[in-house]
């Protein structure tokens, strides 16, 4: 994909959109990576023994997932700064996690320049999960 | 909160307010890194290949945004559990309620990271779950330099 510059995006702007599926073999490949074990996330009968209808998506896979949106829009020249969530909603296994964006923002700070977004996961019924901003540093031209 | 309700936030809790925990290792390894990034459906090489990410300028296979290093736990060692997750809490239940993470500087497979935690706030709530504490920690993470190279704030719901 072209490196998206500085110079090309303006406030109210909308970034490309990831989906991506949560079925159990991520959310074990989450479990493994991030070092999250609490069972609510791969096994269904200690999830429901809790309470819960089924097994549900990790929050910090979900914040990950944000900065993997930005990371895949702000390209090779880009840098991720910030990226803060709040985990509103709970996202049930085998759903698709839609991760979105939109540029509320752009200013100059320390000679860098600097884009504002607010961000946030959707469930397949459009809800948002999970809110939140994020800071991302773009090339100029 | 209502007035009748007690509070269990205590005396001993709120003194642990912004203190700083002895620093616990975290490590990120070219394995870490690619299984973080797996997890996270990326398909960037500089996740995963030490040449393609060299090519790019990187020092050696990058981090993934959210993984700082698996922090190193010995079984039997109080080390790994920072000293403000140790609180006296008596609700047994926790859900997650927030992430965020600044970062300065990037992280790469072979870096050692220290990282130090403190409670920067308590707060009590009545919600649909009942009864709430929230937990606020923020955790700082230095390279071998010294340099903060990420924070992270994180909210745990305690009910």
């Amino acid at each position: 994909m072209a490196q998206v510059y500085f110079e090309d995006v303006s406030e109210g702007q909308e970034i490309p959109k990831l989906a991506q599926n949560c079925d159990s073999q991520r959310l074990v490949f989450w479990a493994a990576g991030s070092g999250d074990y609490y069972q609510i996330h791969y096994d269904k009968d200690f999830a429901q023994n809790t309470g819960l209808p089924d097994r549900i998506t990790h929050g910090a896979l979900k914040h990950a997932l944000l900065g993997r949106l930005l990371d895949e829009w702000s390209g090779d020249g880009g840098r991720v700064l910030r990226v803060a969530c709040s985990y509103r909603g709970m996202d049930m296994i085998d759903k698709d996690v839609l991760c979105r964006g939109v540029i509320t923002g752009k200013r100059q700070e320390n000679g860098s320049n600097v884009v504002d977004l607010e961000v946030w996961t959707e469930d397949p019924d459009g809800k948002k999960t999970t809110p939140g901003t994020a800071v991302v540093e773009l090339p100029s031209k | 909160m209502t007035q009748q309700q007690a509070s269990v936030i205590t005396d001993e809790m709120r003194e642990r307010i912004g203190v700083e925990s002895e620093p616990t290792a975290h490590e990120v390894d070219n394995t870490g890194c690619r299984q973080f990034a797996r997890a996270v459906g990326y398909t960037d090489a500089i996740y995963f290949d030490e040449a393609t990410a060299k090519a790019k300028g990187h020092r050696a296979i990058v981090a993934p945004y959210g993984f700082l290093g698996h922090p190193v736990v010995v079984p039997g060692q109080a080390a790994g559990v920072p000293e403000a997750f140790r609180l006296n809490i008596p609700y047994k239940r926790v859900l997650n309620g927030g992430t965020d993470i600044q970062y300065m500087a990037e992280v790469c497979a072979g870096d050692k990271l220290s990282a130090t935690t403190k409670l920067t706030d308590l707060t009590e709530r009545e919600g649909k779950i009942g009864p709430m504490l929230i937990v606020n920690t923020e955790t700082a993470f230095r390279n071998e330099k010294g340099e903060t190279v990420a924070i992270q704030r994180g909210t745990a719901i305690r009910y």
